[in-house]
């Protein structure tokens, strides 16, 4: 598929205008940092040991702490606080799991960092307190620059070792920021790590930038951008920042969604009078109208099979989703409970939809099982809007409000958890989960 | 259809009219050419500027509001604005090489992607009023920002008053 891919794009790139953009010369950094705002009460608890460091000086990471963050932001696991460990072993041949059966930790990760030349070589074991046994043990050598990545690297093992689900602490997430009003409003696409940290921006304009969506294969995104004067669909490359501008229609060009195969995009284009559905063959740029329908239809997402879409219609009068075949056709109704339901996404597993709906209390994002047709409404702020699904379908990042400023926030599949990545400065929103990366 | 016909008629001999004023008011070597040559508005309006011809030069005036304001998740005309809307058909009839860019809003509430549309309905309902009126449509462009470009911050209703617009971009 990659090797697909690449032709795919060389050919979409040919035909294009292809503007190159200079990452180097207008990088700009942002650091979202994460509050949690709700914990889940079944959240597992785990003992993090400080990793012992035999270097001289401190280390620039704390890797021990950002594992410790990233398994508590998944709402599945409460870290014991630093102060209530029993002792600071570093190895599992220093363990006493009796001590750590004392104080309720079901699990244990220990580990150790030492120098090797300009790298460090780091050590780290999982136990299972309960079962008195070593689940993990891994050595990683790692750049000063890639602590981080190092310490998400190893969230990611735990995870999967403990609760069978691969863990998504090493994906990336894309968002627009807003600041500014009137002519000095300024936009920015920032790319950043799942947890906020490391925001690069990949993409600033004086007009409205919205609605990124990550290829599957992470190397590209596509966006819709206002920069020429009315709303064209782009693609950039992630990491090069070369672009190419797939639609400048009349009218809207809106909501792209790439096919889970990284070969066509779905979209919503009003050309034709009203916003339709529509899907483009990326390597050949032949466009399919979808539906045809004198109502809004926008905001497509496929399915995980590829084999069908569901999209947002106002065809009974408010907002509510629609599922048809990838090909067209029919559509089906998928949302019956209240007057609003719009931008679903499935699930990974395609067993359910993430979508936003409106009751008394505002907006917010809700789960709604397809066997079922069970809503379970998950946030209860009420500006919440443009939900995007983790690659393993545990948490839902979103965009929502906080006193007067827009920020991000995320809840676990199953509602218990929630955080927020608030900016320093400006609005945050249009976030965009990108799939698994490694 | 042909209410259409007739208006596009109406439309040429107004035009046709507001060419000849402005020759004849201006008088001019520099005001005929400018007249001949397309008449765009700046043109038009200083060459009969402050003389005799007040009356076609009525038509020429581009009305001082250039905003219209819609009901919550409606795109109906509100009676209020119809005379802003009628002066903007004049002007554009008067002045058929100006072109206008309707420029379609929502307020915050709901998902970005479908404020789009809803911004485009009203700019699309401005422009069929217009075009009913006997303005050219090639004369109308349409572009919906949906809620981007919030004319006022805030989350209150007045706010959102404000929000749900058309705004007239010459």
């Amino acid at each position: 598929m990659k090797r697909w891919m690449s032709q795919g794009w060389k050919t979409l790139a040919a035909g294009w205008l292809v503007s190159l953009w200079c990452l180097a010369a207008t990088a700009q950094a942002q650091n979202l940092t994460i509050e949690i705002t709700r914990g889940s009460d079944q959240a597992t608890p785990i003992a993090i040991v400080p990793f012992e460091f035999s270097g001289q000086g401190g280390l620039p990471q704390d890797v021990a702490q950002i594992v410790s963050d990233d398994l508590e932001h998944s709402g599945q696991f409460s870290p014991l606080s630093r102060s209530s460990l029993v002792s600071l072993p570093s190895s599992s041949e220093d363990v006493f799991y009796d001590d750590w059966k004392r104080v309720d930790a079901r699990y244990l990760v220990v580990g150790k960092i030492e120098p090797q030349g300009d790298q460090y070589r780091i050590q780290y074991e999982l136990m299972d307190v309960l079962g008195g046994k070593r689940m993990l043990g891994e050595t990683l050598t790692s750049s000063s620059g890639d602590l981080r990545a190092s310490a998400h690297y190893i969230s990611d093992q735990i995870f999967e070792a403990i609760t069978g689900i691969r863990g998504a602490f090493s994906t990336r997430i894309a968002y627009v920021s807003a600041s500014g009003t009137g002519d000095n409003a300024r936009y920015a696409l920032y790319v950043a790590d799942a947890d906020g940290h490391n925001g690069q921006q990949v993409l600033s304009s004086d007009d409205p930038i919205l609605s990124p969506a990550w290829s599957p294969d992470g190397q590209k995104i596509a966006y819709v951008s206002f920069e020429s004067g009315n709303s064209a669909i782009y693609v950039q490359n992630a990491s090069t920042g070369e672009r190419v501008r797939l639609t400048s229609f009349r009218g809207i060009n809106g909501a792209p969604a790439w096919s889970p195969d990284g070969r066509k995009l779905a979209m919503s284009l009003s050309k034709d009078g009203q916003p339709e559905i529509y899907v483009m063959n990326l390597a050949t740029r032949q466009l399919t109208r979808l539906t045809t329908n004198p109502a809004i239809e926008t905001e497509p997402d496929w399915s995980p099979d590829g084999q069908s879409l569901i999209f947002t219609s106002d065809r009974s009068g408010a907002p509510q989703l629609y599922r048809m075949s990838a090909t067209g056709g029919q559509a089906e109704r998928v949302t019956f409970t209240g007057n609003y339901n719009s931008d679903g996404r499935f699930a990974p597993d395609g067993k359910s939809l993430f979508m936003v709906t409106r009751d008394d209390s505002g907006y917010h994002v809700a789960k709604q099982d397809l066997d079922t047709g069970r809503v379970t409404v998950l946030t209860d702020s009420r500006w919440d809007e443009s939900p995007s699904v983790a690659p393993n379908g545990t948490m839902v990042i979103f965009a929502t409000q906080q006193g007067a400023q827009g920020v991000l926030g995320a809840v676990s599949s199953d509602g218990r958890a929630s955080f927020r990545l608030p900016s320093a400065q400006g609005d945050v929103r249009e976030p965009a989960w990108s799939p698994f990366l490694n | 259809m042909q209410m259409k016909t007739y208006a596009k008629t109406l439309a040429v001999a107004l035009s046709l009219a507001v060419v000849a004023g402005c020759s004849s008011s201006g008088g001019t070597q520099e005001g005929d050419m400018n007249g001949t040559s397309g008449g765009t508005s700046g043109q038009g309006m200083t060459s009969g500027q402050g003389t005799s011809g007040s009356q076609m030069g009525a038509n020429e005036q581009r009305p001082s509001v250039d905003t219209i304001y819609f009901a919550f998740d409606s795109e109906e005309i509100r009676p209020e604005f119809e005379s802003v809307l009628r002066g903007h058909a004049q002007y554009l009839m008067a002045n058929p090489n100006t072109n206008v860019t309707l420029q379609g809003y929502a307020d915050e509430r709901g998902t970005r992607e479908y404020n789009l549309g809803l911004g485009e309905r009203r700019a699309q309902a401005v422009e069929q009023y217009l075009t009913v009126q006997g303005v050219s449509p090639s004369q109308i462009q349409i572009v919906s920002y949906g809620e981007e470009r919030p004319a006022v911050q805030g989350h209150t209703e007045e706010a959102y008053a404000k929000n749900r617009r058309v705004v007239f971009s010459y």
